[in-house]
């Protein structure tokens, strides 16, 4: 039963994810594009609940479902310019795209599939935020200050890059 | 937690299933003209790493947390990008009013 239960949520996380994912790539108007996006990125975080990552799965949520969709939603409005159910179509290459895209998950699904994984039978321990904070401030301490600096340099970037510049006369 | 049997889902299910939707952004990245939809795009590769990582953690060494911990940091450089990306794109925008990316042609002669 609960075999049966984890692959029936796997089979209907995958194919959430994998649906949403190609209507972002594929829609027309963007905004709807965000909106799947979204869809994609919470059941990102129910994969990442199945494989035990409860801590990933609420940063998944907030990061990204939260903040880059909203982010991402301002800059569509502040950009916009013309019609907007038009406003996100493929460009003259899209052909040579598909099949680069193609060979690539072709040529991974392949690897994966062909490798003998020296897979693990211990199971996850149910701390997880715990067993990550002690790594953050012990062992990748050093990682943690430099992605710390790292976003607070973004974070000025950004604000630099885009503010309004005035007109030199 | 859910637990998985030796007939379950497996570590190559994840990873068949991130190749998938990388290949997905990797097509949209190279086949969009909007600036802001290939952002979009990098965000979707961006996670099937993820899932690469956190399937890695938990099948190969569920004990050492690396993947869960560089999954972290992939998150980080991900919200940085987006908001250096899209500032970029906003003073982009604001030049030439239009995010069309054929439109940015300024290297080229």
């Amino acid at each position: 039963m609960d075999n049966i239960t984890s692959i029936a949520i796997f089979y209907v996380l995958a194919a959430v994810i994998l649906v949403s994912a190609v209507l972002v790539v594929t829609l027309k108007n963007l905004v709807h594009c965000v909106l799947w996006l979204a869809v994609t990125f919470i059941a990102v975080a129910g994969v990442y609940m199945m494989l035990g990552a409860d801590f990933l799965a609420m940063v998944q949520i907030l990061v990204y479902a939260g903040a880059v969709c909203i982010m991402i939603v301002f800059a569509i409005m502040l950009t916009r310019r013309s019609d907007i159910s038009m406003s996100n179509l493929f460009n003259a290459q899209f052909r040579v795209a598909g099949l680069v895209a193609l060979a690539t998950t072709a040529l991974c699904a392949f690897m994966a599939l062909r490798t003998a994984w020296k897979v693990s039978a211990v199971p996850v321990p149910p701390d997880t935020v715990g067993a990550i904070a002690e790594l953050m401030l012990t062992k990748y301490v050093i990682p943690f200050e430099v992605a710390a600096i790292l976003l607070l340099v973004a974070l000025i970037g950004a604000i630099v890059i885009a503010k309004e510049v005035e007109a030199n006369d | 937690m859910i637990s998985f049997p030796e007939l379950g889902i497996g570590l190559t299910h994840f990873i068949v299933l991130s190749s998938i939707l990388f290949g997905i952004g990797l097509f949209g990245v190279l086949a969009k003209r909007n600036a802001v939809m290939v952002l979009v795009c990098i965000e979707l590769m961006l996670n099937a790493v993820n899932i690469n990582l956190v399937a890695f953690s938990k099948f190969v060494t569920p004990l050492a947390f690396i993947g869960q911990i560089w999954a972290v940091f992939v998150i980080t450089v991900a919200a940085a990008e987006v908001g250096v990306g899209l500032a970029i794109i906003i003073a982009i925008y604001r030049n030439r009013l239009s995010i069309e990316l054929d439109d940015f042609d300024w290297l080229k002669w």
